[in-house]
Protein backbone atom coordinates (compact mmCIF):
# COMPACT_ATOMS: atom_id res chain seq x y z
CA UNK A 1 0.00 0.00 0.00
CA UNK A 2 3.05 2.31 0.77
CA UNK A 3 4.51 1.81 -2.49
CA UNK A 4 1.45 3.06 -4.53
CA UNK A 5 0.72 5.73 -2.53
CA UNK A 6 4.52 7.14 -2.77
CA UNK A 7 4.11 6.48 -6.79
CA UNK A 8 0.76 8.39 -6.72
CA UNK A 9 2.14 11.42 -5.60
CA UNK A 10 5.01 11.76 -7.51
CA UNK A 11 2.93 11.33 -10.69
CA UNK A 12 0.98 14.31 -8.96
CA UNK A 13 4.06 16.21 -8.39
CA UNK A 14 5.61 16.16 -12.09
CA UNK A 15 1.91 17.31 -13.45
CA UNK A 16 2.44 20.23 -11.33
CA UNK A 17 4.99 21.44 -12.91
CA UNK A 18 6.20 23.73 -9.68
CA UNK A 19 9.83 25.41 -9.24
CA UNK A 20 11.96 23.34 -7.21
CA UNK A 21 12.88 25.29 -3.94
CA UNK A 22 15.47 24.45 -1.37
CA UNK A 23 14.77 24.26 2.30
CA UNK A 24 17.12 25.05 5.12
CA UNK A 25 16.11 22.66 8.19
CA UNK A 26 18.28 23.90 11.53
CA UNK A 27 20.88 24.56 12.85
CA UNK A 28 18.29 25.26 15.28
CA UNK A 29 15.38 23.69 14.59
CA UNK A 30 13.49 20.82 16.46
CA UNK A 31 14.41 18.36 14.53
CA UNK A 32 17.79 18.28 14.11
CA UNK A 33 18.78 17.31 18.18
CA UNK A 34 21.82 18.79 18.09
CA UNK A 35 23.32 21.81 15.87
CA UNK A 36 23.67 20.95 12.51
CA UNK A 37 21.65 21.77 9.22
CA UNK A 38 20.13 19.93 6.91
CA UNK A 39 19.39 21.85 3.15
CA UNK A 40 16.37 20.20 1.02
CA UNK A 41 15.70 20.40 -2.58
CA UNK A 42 12.02 20.03 -2.90
CA UNK A 43 9.63 19.23 -5.52
CA UNK A 44 6.23 20.04 -4.38
CA UNK A 45 6.14 17.86 -1.39
CA UNK A 46 8.84 15.63 -2.44
CA UNK A 47 12.69 15.81 -1.19
CA UNK A 48 15.01 15.53 -4.62
CA UNK A 49 17.96 16.58 -3.21
CA UNK A 50 19.41 17.16 0.39
CA UNK A 51 22.42 18.49 1.92
CA UNK A 52 23.66 17.96 5.59
CA UNK A 53 25.77 20.96 7.23
CA UNK A 54 28.06 20.02 10.08
CA UNK A 55 31.10 21.95 11.89
CA UNK A 56 29.01 23.73 14.22
CA UNK A 57 30.34 22.06 17.50
CA UNK A 58 33.93 21.83 16.02
CA UNK A 59 36.46 21.81 19.09
CA UNK A 60 39.40 20.15 17.83
CA UNK A 61 38.99 17.36 19.94
CA UNK A 62 42.12 15.33 18.23
CA UNK A 63 44.37 18.23 18.20
CA UNK A 64 43.73 18.88 21.92
CA UNK A 65 44.52 15.50 22.57
CA UNK A 66 48.33 16.01 21.76
CA UNK A 67 48.70 18.32 24.16
CA UNK A 68 47.59 16.11 27.16
CA UNK A 69 49.19 13.41 28.83
CA UNK A 70 47.16 10.28 28.79
CA UNK A 71 45.28 9.98 31.50
CA UNK A 72 44.28 13.64 31.25
CA UNK A 73 42.34 12.37 27.90
CA UNK A 74 40.00 9.85 29.62
CA UNK A 75 37.63 12.98 31.11
CA UNK A 76 37.86 14.62 27.66
CA UNK A 77 36.65 10.82 26.01
CA UNK A 78 33.76 11.29 28.15
CA UNK A 79 32.57 14.33 26.45
CA UNK A 80 32.65 13.07 23.07
CA UNK A 81 28.85 11.58 23.75
CA UNK A 82 27.04 12.73 26.90
CA UNK A 83 24.42 10.32 26.24
CA UNK A 84 26.39 7.15 26.60
CA UNK A 85 29.94 8.25 28.04
CA UNK A 86 31.34 5.42 29.23
CA UNK A 87 31.69 3.53 25.91
CA UNK A 88 34.05 6.22 24.83
CA UNK A 89 36.12 6.44 27.46
CA UNK A 90 36.46 2.36 27.10
CA UNK A 91 37.50 2.55 23.48
CA UNK A 92 40.19 4.79 24.73
CA UNK A 93 41.36 3.00 27.37
CA UNK A 94 41.57 -0.25 24.87
CA UNK A 95 43.46 1.68 22.57
CA UNK A 96 46.10 2.68 24.94
CA UNK A 97 46.06 -0.76 26.27
CA UNK A 98 46.69 -2.04 22.97
CA UNK A 99 49.49 0.19 22.37
CA UNK A 100 50.73 -0.78 25.85
CA UNK A 101 50.58 -4.35 25.11
CA UNK A 102 48.84 -5.18 28.58
CA UNK A 103 45.90 -7.66 29.15
CA UNK A 104 43.74 -6.12 31.65
CA UNK A 105 42.03 -8.31 34.51
CA UNK A 106 39.14 -10.44 34.33
CA UNK A 107 36.76 -8.44 36.65
CA UNK A 108 37.27 -4.85 34.69
CA UNK A 109 36.79 -6.37 31.37
CA UNK A 110 33.13 -7.68 33.07
CA UNK A 111 32.75 -4.33 34.77
CA UNK A 112 33.29 -2.49 31.57
CA UNK A 113 30.99 -4.64 29.42
CA UNK A 114 28.25 -4.01 32.10
CA UNK A 115 29.38 -0.11 32.31
CA UNK A 116 28.71 -0.35 28.03
CA UNK A 117 25.09 -1.90 28.74
CA UNK A 118 23.72 0.18 31.00
CA UNK A 119 24.96 3.11 28.82
CA UNK A 120 23.46 1.37 25.29
CA UNK A 121 20.30 1.24 26.94
CA UNK A 122 20.38 4.88 27.91
CA UNK A 123 21.39 6.10 24.53
CA UNK A 124 18.81 3.94 23.17
CA UNK A 125 16.08 5.21 25.25
CA UNK A 126 17.07 8.68 25.16
CA UNK A 127 16.98 7.95 21.35
CA UNK A 128 13.14 6.87 21.66
CA UNK A 129 12.34 10.01 23.51
CA UNK A 130 13.36 11.94 20.75
CA UNK A 131 11.36 10.01 18.39
CA UNK A 132 8.63 10.42 20.64
CA UNK A 133 8.79 13.93 20.48
CA UNK A 134 9.84 14.14 16.93
CA UNK A 135 6.43 11.95 15.79
CA UNK A 136 4.61 13.96 17.93
CA UNK A 137 4.05 11.39 20.79
CA UNK A 138 4.54 12.65 24.25
CA UNK A 139 4.05 10.13 26.74
CA UNK A 140 6.66 7.88 24.94
CA UNK A 141 8.81 10.75 25.60
CA UNK A 142 8.01 10.89 29.27
CA UNK A 143 8.00 7.16 29.33
CA UNK A 144 11.24 6.73 27.86
CA UNK A 145 13.16 9.19 30.18
CA UNK A 146 11.71 7.47 33.26
CA UNK A 147 13.21 4.50 32.50
CA UNK A 148 16.49 6.07 31.72
CA UNK A 149 16.81 7.49 35.17
CA UNK A 150 16.56 4.00 36.88
CA UNK A 151 20.07 3.19 34.44
CA UNK A 152 21.08 6.86 35.45
CA UNK A 153 20.66 5.40 39.29
CA UNK A 154 22.85 2.51 38.38
CA UNK A 155 25.50 5.25 36.94
CA UNK A 156 25.49 7.03 40.00
CA UNK A 157 25.67 3.83 42.16
CA UNK A 158 28.96 2.15 39.94
CA UNK A 159 30.77 5.66 39.79
CA UNK A 160 28.98 8.39 41.60
CA UNK A 161 28.27 10.30 38.22
CA UNK A 162 25.22 10.24 36.32
CA UNK A 163 26.36 11.51 32.94
CA UNK A 164 29.84 12.02 32.40
CA UNK A 165 31.37 9.69 34.08
CA UNK A 166 35.07 9.09 34.36
CA UNK A 167 34.89 5.77 35.00
CA UNK A 168 37.18 3.27 33.21
CA UNK A 169 40.99 3.66 33.51
CA UNK A 170 44.11 2.56 31.22
CA UNK A 171 44.45 -1.08 32.79
CA UNK A 172 41.41 -1.21 34.41
CA UNK A 173 38.38 0.24 35.90
CA UNK A 174 38.77 3.23 38.49
CA UNK A 175 36.48 1.53 41.77
CA UNK A 176 34.92 -1.89 42.08
CA UNK A 177 31.54 -2.45 42.05
CA UNK A 178 30.40 -3.39 45.49
CA UNK A 179 27.43 -6.15 46.75
CA UNK A 180 24.82 -3.73 46.79
CA UNK A 181 25.29 -2.68 42.74
CA UNK A 182 24.72 -6.20 41.88
CA UNK A 183 21.38 -5.91 43.85
CA UNK A 184 19.93 -3.02 42.43
CA UNK A 185 21.04 -3.88 38.88
CA UNK A 186 19.27 -7.15 39.05
CA UNK A 187 16.47 -5.35 40.02
CA UNK A 188 16.34 -2.59 37.86
CA UNK A 189 17.21 -4.55 35.07
CA UNK A 190 14.22 -7.36 35.76
CA UNK A 191 11.86 -4.33 35.90
CA UNK A 192 12.87 -3.05 32.72
CA UNK A 193 12.32 -5.99 30.89
CA UNK A 194 8.55 -5.67 31.66
CA UNK A 195 8.34 -1.48 31.82
CA UNK A 196 9.77 -1.72 27.89
CA UNK A 197 7.04 -4.20 27.09
CA UNK A 198 4.46 -1.13 28.20
CA UNK A 199 6.02 1.72 25.68
CA UNK A 200 6.08 -0.85 23.30
CA UNK A 201 2.38 -1.72 23.25
CA UNK A 202 2.05 2.06 23.27
CA UNK A 203 4.44 3.05 19.77
CA UNK A 204 3.07 0.02 18.22
CA UNK A 205 -0.32 0.56 18.78
CA UNK A 206 -0.03 4.16 17.46
CA UNK A 207 -1.28 4.16 14.24
CA UNK A 208 0.62 7.82 13.79
CA UNK A 209 3.98 6.62 15.07
CA UNK A 210 3.74 3.22 12.77
CA UNK A 211 2.66 4.76 9.45
CA UNK A 212 5.21 7.46 9.52
CA UNK A 213 8.13 5.00 10.03
CA UNK A 214 6.73 2.23 7.87
CA UNK A 215 8.14 2.57 4.32
CA UNK A 216 10.15 5.71 4.70
CA UNK A 217 14.14 5.98 4.55
CA UNK A 218 14.06 2.89 2.50
CA UNK A 219 17.81 1.56 1.57
CA UNK A 220 18.87 -1.51 0.14
CA UNK A 221 21.47 -3.75 1.91
CA UNK A 222 24.57 -2.84 -0.62
CA UNK A 223 24.40 0.94 -0.20
CA UNK A 224 23.92 0.70 3.35
CA UNK A 225 26.89 -0.90 3.39
CA UNK A 226 28.60 1.19 0.52
CA UNK A 227 27.46 4.05 2.52
CA UNK A 228 29.30 3.26 5.73
CA UNK A 229 26.41 3.35 7.57
CA UNK A 230 26.92 1.81 10.64
CA UNK A 231 25.14 0.01 14.35
CA UNK A 232 21.06 0.17 14.76
CA UNK A 233 20.96 1.40 11.25
CA UNK A 234 22.79 -0.67 9.39
CA UNK A 235 21.34 -3.63 10.92
CA UNK A 236 17.86 -2.72 9.78
CA UNK A 237 18.81 -2.59 6.57
CA UNK A 238 19.70 -6.13 6.68
CA UNK A 239 23.44 -6.34 7.20
CA UNK A 240 24.34 -8.93 9.67
CA UNK A 241 27.70 -7.74 11.64
CA UNK A 242 28.12 -6.64 15.39
CA UNK A 243 31.15 -5.87 16.26
CA UNK A 244 30.60 -6.99 19.34
CA UNK A 245 30.54 -10.89 17.92
CA UNK A 246 32.21 -10.58 14.98
CA UNK A 247 35.28 -9.05 15.92
CA UNK A 248 35.40 -9.02 20.09
CA UNK A 249 37.12 -6.97 22.38
CA UNK A 250 37.21 -7.51 26.31
CA UNK A 251 35.08 -10.69 26.82
CA UNK A 252 32.15 -10.13 24.67
CA UNK A 253 33.37 -13.67 22.89
CA UNK A 254 32.17 -14.96 26.17
CA UNK A 255 28.78 -13.46 26.52
CA UNK A 256 25.66 -15.53 24.84
CA UNK A 257 23.50 -12.82 23.00
CA UNK A 258 21.66 -12.63 20.10
CA UNK A 259 22.65 -9.68 16.92
CA UNK A 260 19.09 -8.85 15.71
CA UNK A 261 18.90 -8.29 12.24
CA UNK A 262 15.53 -7.07 9.82
CA UNK A 263 15.95 -6.98 6.05
CA UNK A 264 12.87 -4.29 5.20
CA UNK A 265 15.43 -1.53 5.38
CA UNK A 266 12.89 1.07 6.46
CA UNK A 267 12.72 3.55 9.59
CA UNK A 268 10.27 0.78 11.06
CA UNK A 269 12.74 -2.00 11.57
CA UNK A 270 16.18 0.04 12.55
CA UNK A 271 13.29 1.05 15.12
CA UNK A 272 12.29 -2.72 16.22
CA UNK A 273 16.61 -3.50 15.48
CA UNK A 274 17.13 -0.67 18.84
CA UNK A 275 13.69 -2.14 20.41
CA UNK A 276 15.40 -5.94 20.33
CA UNK A 277 19.09 -4.31 21.40
CA UNK A 278 18.00 -3.32 24.80
CA UNK A 279 16.32 -6.42 25.71
CA UNK A 280 19.72 -8.16 24.71
CA UNK A 281 21.78 -5.31 26.75
CA UNK A 282 19.77 -6.31 29.78
CA UNK A 283 20.50 -10.15 29.09
CA UNK A 284 24.12 -9.47 28.94
CA UNK A 285 23.98 -6.70 32.02
CA UNK A 286 22.71 -10.34 33.72
CA UNK A 287 25.35 -12.45 32.76
CA UNK A 288 28.07 -10.17 33.38
CA UNK A 289 26.83 -9.70 37.28
CA UNK A 290 27.13 -13.86 37.21
CA UNK A 291 30.45 -13.62 36.18
CA UNK A 292 31.58 -10.78 38.50
CA UNK A 293 30.39 -12.65 41.44
CA UNK A 294 32.15 -15.54 40.29
CA UNK A 295 35.71 -14.42 40.14
CA UNK A 296 35.05 -13.29 43.69
CA UNK A 297 35.83 -9.92 45.71
CA UNK A 298 39.30 -9.49 45.88
CA UNK A 299 40.41 -10.01 42.39
CA UNK A 300 42.04 -7.24 40.99
CA UNK A 301 40.32 -4.77 38.65
CA UNK A 302 43.09 -2.13 38.39
CA UNK A 303 46.76 -2.49 36.43
CA UNK A 304 49.57 0.02 37.32
CA UNK A 305 50.53 0.82 34.08
CA UNK A 306 53.29 2.93 33.15
CA UNK A 307 52.71 7.01 31.85
CA UNK A 308 54.98 6.37 28.63
CA UNK A 309 53.69 4.48 25.64
CA UNK A 310 56.12 2.74 23.52
CA UNK A 311 56.37 3.86 20.09
CA UNK A 312 54.21 2.73 17.45
CA UNK A 313 50.79 2.43 16.59
CA UNK A 314 47.57 0.70 17.37
CA UNK A 315 43.93 0.85 16.73
CA UNK A 316 40.86 -1.01 18.21
CA UNK A 317 37.01 -0.72 17.42
CA UNK A 318 34.03 -1.11 19.22
CA UNK A 319 30.28 -1.25 19.00
CA UNK A 320 28.84 1.96 20.56
CA UNK A 321 25.10 2.35 20.66
CA UNK A 322 25.29 4.55 17.55
CA UNK A 323 27.41 2.10 15.38
CA UNK A 324 31.06 1.72 14.82
CA UNK A 325 33.70 3.67 16.91
CA UNK A 326 37.25 3.63 16.12
CA UNK A 327 40.99 5.20 17.51
CA UNK A 328 43.93 4.92 15.89
CA UNK A 329 46.69 6.03 17.85
CA UNK A 330 50.40 7.31 16.97
CA UNK A 331 52.22 7.00 19.81
CA UNK A 332 56.22 8.63 19.91
CA UNK A 333 57.52 6.97 23.25
CA UNK A 334 56.56 10.41 25.19
CA UNK A 335 53.80 10.92 27.58
CA UNK A 336 51.53 12.88 25.10
CA UNK A 337 49.91 11.29 21.95
CA UNK A 338 51.25 11.97 18.61
CA UNK A 339 47.96 11.58 16.94
CA UNK A 340 44.96 10.05 18.01
CA UNK A 341 41.72 9.52 15.25
CA UNK A 342 38.64 8.96 16.04
CA UNK A 343 36.24 7.27 13.83
CA UNK A 344 32.92 8.41 14.82
CA UNK A 345 30.15 6.19 13.35
CA UNK A 346 27.32 9.55 13.20
CA UNK A 347 29.72 11.56 11.09
CA UNK A 348 29.42 8.83 8.45
CA UNK A 349 25.76 7.82 8.88
CA UNK A 350 24.53 11.58 8.84
CA UNK A 351 26.94 11.96 5.38
CA UNK A 352 24.67 9.34 4.30
CA UNK A 353 21.48 11.79 4.24
CA UNK A 354 20.91 12.80 0.91
CA UNK A 355 20.44 8.90 -0.06
CA UNK A 356 17.91 8.73 2.76
CA UNK A 357 15.66 11.16 2.25
CA UNK A 358 15.87 11.27 -1.42
CA UNK A 359 12.16 10.14 -2.62
CA UNK A 360 10.75 10.99 0.43
CA UNK A 361 8.04 13.74 1.45
CA UNK A 362 9.35 16.78 3.75
CA UNK A 363 7.22 16.03 6.38
CA UNK A 364 8.85 12.52 7.00
CA UNK A 365 12.28 13.93 6.73
CA UNK A 366 12.17 14.22 10.77
CA UNK A 367 11.68 10.76 11.37
CA UNK A 368 13.84 9.67 9.01
CA UNK A 369 16.48 11.12 10.20
CA UNK A 370 15.58 10.10 14.15
CA UNK A 371 16.77 6.86 13.17
CA UNK A 372 20.38 7.65 12.72
CA UNK A 373 20.58 9.01 16.67
CA UNK A 374 22.25 12.33 16.41
CA UNK A 375 24.39 13.12 18.57
CA UNK A 376 26.77 16.26 17.45
CA UNK A 377 29.41 15.82 20.05
CA UNK A 378 30.94 13.04 18.56
CA UNK A 379 30.37 14.06 15.01
CA UNK A 380 31.88 17.49 15.15
CA UNK A 381 34.82 16.32 17.44
CA UNK B 1 41.31 -12.23 -17.22
CA UNK B 2 38.36 -12.51 -14.47
CA UNK B 3 39.06 -12.51 -11.45
CA UNK B 4 37.67 -14.68 -8.82
CA UNK B 5 35.17 -13.29 -5.95
CA UNK B 6 35.79 -13.64 -2.77
CA UNK B 7 33.41 -13.29 -0.18
CA UNK B 8 34.84 -14.12 3.34
CA UNK B 9 38.95 -14.42 2.79
CA UNK B 10 41.02 -15.14 5.60
CA UNK B 11 44.00 -13.35 6.64
CA UNK B 12 45.73 -15.79 4.55
CA UNK B 13 44.12 -15.51 1.59
CA UNK B 14 43.59 -11.54 1.77
CA UNK B 15 47.95 -11.49 2.11
CA UNK B 16 48.97 -13.67 -0.52
CA UNK B 17 46.39 -11.94 -2.71
CA UNK B 18 47.51 -8.86 -2.30
CA UNK B 19 51.06 -10.13 -2.69
CA UNK B 20 50.17 -11.86 -5.84
CA UNK B 21 48.64 -9.22 -7.46
CA UNK B 22 50.25 -5.70 -6.79
CA UNK B 23 53.70 -6.93 -6.22
CA UNK B 24 56.14 -4.50 -5.40
CA UNK B 25 52.78 -1.64 -5.23
CA UNK B 26 51.67 -3.10 -2.05
CA UNK B 27 53.88 -5.00 0.87
CA UNK B 28 52.53 -6.25 3.30
CA UNK B 29 53.99 -5.65 7.13
CA UNK B 30 52.34 -7.85 8.92
CA UNK B 31 49.16 -9.57 10.00
CA UNK B 32 47.60 -10.71 13.08
CA UNK B 33 44.26 -12.11 13.98
CA UNK B 34 41.39 -10.60 11.62
CA UNK B 35 44.10 -8.12 10.32
CA UNK B 36 45.88 -7.02 7.91
CA UNK B 37 48.38 -4.06 7.82
CA UNK B 38 49.98 -3.44 4.79
CA UNK B 39 51.47 -0.31 2.72
CA UNK B 40 50.32 1.16 -0.99
CA UNK B 41 52.67 2.84 -3.00
CA UNK B 42 50.50 6.21 -3.70
CA UNK B 43 49.87 5.87 -7.52
CA UNK B 44 48.15 2.39 -7.08
CA UNK B 45 45.74 3.30 -4.11
CA UNK B 46 43.11 3.64 -6.78
CA UNK B 47 43.36 -0.29 -8.09
CA UNK B 48 44.38 -1.85 -4.80
CA UNK B 49 40.85 0.15 -3.31
CA UNK B 50 38.72 -1.38 -6.19
CA UNK B 51 40.71 -4.73 -5.68
CA UNK B 52 39.57 -4.76 -2.04
CA UNK B 53 36.16 -3.43 -2.97
CA UNK B 54 35.34 -5.66 -5.90
CA UNK B 55 36.95 -8.90 -5.41
CA UNK B 56 37.84 -9.24 -1.78
CA UNK B 57 34.14 -7.68 -0.78
CA UNK B 58 35.37 -5.14 1.52
CA UNK B 59 32.47 -3.16 1.54
CA UNK B 60 32.91 -0.73 4.10
CA UNK B 61 35.57 1.92 4.37
CA UNK B 62 35.42 2.70 7.72
CA UNK B 63 38.12 5.12 8.23
CA UNK B 64 40.68 7.01 5.81
CA UNK B 65 42.62 9.23 7.99
CA UNK B 66 45.75 11.83 7.71
CA UNK B 67 48.84 11.91 9.52
CA UNK B 68 51.98 14.31 9.73
CA UNK B 69 55.14 12.49 10.07
CA UNK B 70 56.86 16.28 9.80
CA UNK B 71 58.81 14.81 6.74
CA UNK B 72 56.00 13.28 4.87
CA UNK B 73 52.42 12.61 5.48
CA UNK B 74 50.39 9.23 5.50
CA UNK B 75 47.16 8.64 4.23
CA UNK B 76 45.94 5.55 6.47
CA UNK B 77 42.58 3.79 4.79
CA UNK B 78 41.16 1.25 7.18
CA UNK B 79 38.62 -0.90 5.34
CA UNK B 80 36.60 -3.62 6.76
CA UNK B 81 34.58 -7.22 5.68
CA UNK B 82 31.36 -7.47 6.96
CA UNK B 83 31.33 -11.27 6.54
CA UNK B 84 34.65 -12.21 8.48
CA UNK B 85 35.64 -9.09 10.42
CA UNK B 86 38.72 -8.74 8.95
CA UNK B 87 39.95 -4.97 8.50
CA UNK B 88 43.12 -4.14 6.26
CA UNK B 89 44.86 -0.99 7.10
CA UNK B 90 46.49 0.27 4.20
CA UNK B 91 49.08 3.10 4.64
CA UNK B 92 50.67 5.43 1.97
CA UNK B 93 53.00 8.07 2.34
CA UNK B 94 52.67 11.15 0.31
CA UNK B 95 56.05 13.09 -0.14
CA UNK B 96 55.79 16.69 1.45
CA UNK B 97 56.33 18.35 -1.80
CA UNK B 98 53.22 16.52 -3.36
CA UNK B 99 50.07 15.96 -1.30
CA UNK B 100 47.95 14.24 -3.96
CA UNK B 101 46.23 11.06 -3.73
CA UNK B 102 43.69 9.62 -5.89
CA UNK B 103 39.86 9.62 -4.17
CA UNK B 104 38.64 6.31 -3.13
CA UNK B 105 34.95 8.21 -2.93
CA UNK B 106 33.70 6.87 -5.69
CA UNK B 107 34.25 3.14 -4.49
CA UNK B 108 32.97 3.73 -0.66
CA UNK B 109 30.46 6.21 -0.26
CA UNK B 110 31.25 6.58 2.94
CA UNK B 111 35.11 7.68 2.15
CA UNK B 112 33.76 11.12 0.75
CA UNK B 113 33.55 12.68 4.17
CA UNK B 114 36.25 11.22 5.40
CA UNK B 115 38.57 12.76 2.36
CA UNK B 116 37.00 16.13 2.84
CA UNK B 117 37.74 15.92 6.49
CA UNK B 118 41.04 14.85 5.80
CA UNK B 119 41.28 18.05 3.14
CA UNK B 120 40.19 20.47 5.49
CA UNK B 121 42.25 19.20 8.28
CA UNK B 122 45.91 18.60 6.64
CA UNK B 123 45.51 20.05 3.42
CA UNK B 124 45.81 16.27 1.24
CA UNK B 125 44.15 16.58 -1.86
CA UNK B 126 42.01 13.91 -2.96
CA UNK B 127 41.93 13.82 -6.80
CA UNK B 128 38.54 13.47 -8.23
CA UNK B 129 37.20 14.01 -5.46
CA UNK B 130 32.78 15.18 -6.11
CA UNK B 131 33.27 17.66 -3.46
CA UNK B 132 36.11 18.79 -1.79
CA UNK B 133 35.43 21.55 0.69
CA UNK B 134 36.01 22.17 4.39
CA UNK B 135 33.63 20.45 6.24
CA UNK B 136 33.88 21.07 9.96
CA UNK B 137 36.21 24.49 10.02
CA UNK B 138 35.09 27.61 8.06
CA UNK B 139 35.11 28.26 5.03
CA UNK B 140 37.32 31.25 5.27
CA UNK B 141 39.83 29.72 7.00
CA UNK B 142 43.22 29.50 5.27
CA UNK B 143 45.52 27.12 7.27
CA UNK B 144 45.00 23.14 8.36
CA UNK B 145 44.95 23.05 12.17
CA UNK B 146 46.19 19.72 12.45
CA UNK B 147 49.19 20.06 10.52
CA UNK B 148 52.37 19.61 12.93
CA UNK B 149 53.60 23.23 11.83
CA UNK B 150 50.30 24.70 13.39
CA UNK B 151 50.76 24.72 17.16
CA UNK B 152 48.51 25.17 20.12
CA UNK B 153 48.93 27.26 22.88
CA UNK B 154 51.52 25.10 25.30
CA UNK B 155 52.99 23.61 22.19
CA UNK B 156 56.18 26.20 22.43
Amino acid sequence: MMSRDIIDVKAETSALNTQKMWVIMGPQHPFSHGLWTLKAQLDGEIVVDAEPIIGYLHRGWEKECENRTYPKIIPMADRLCYAASMTYTHLYCMTVEKALGIDIPEKAKYIRIMADEICRIQSHLMWLAAVGTDLGNLTVFLWAMREREFFMDLNVRMCGARMTTNFPRIGGVRNDIDDEFAMFATRCVERFEKALWDIIAMVDDSSIFVSRMKGTGILTRERCANLGITGPAMRGTGVDFDVRRDDPYDNYDQMDFVVPVLKDGDSYSRYRVRIEEMFQSCKIIKQALQKVKAIGRNAPYRLKVPSKVPAGRAFMRMEDPRGESMMYLVSDGSEKPYRLKVRSPIFVNVSAAKPLVQGCRIADVPAVMAMIDMCLGETDR
Amino acid sequence: MADEIYQAPSVQEISDLLTDKFSGKVEITRTAERRVYAKAEKDSIYEVCRYIHDNLTFEQATSIMGNDMKDHMEVIYHLSNYFTGVMIELTVKLPADDLHIRSVAEIWGGGDWHERETYELFGIIFDGHPKLKRLLTPDTYEFYPFRKSYKLRGQE
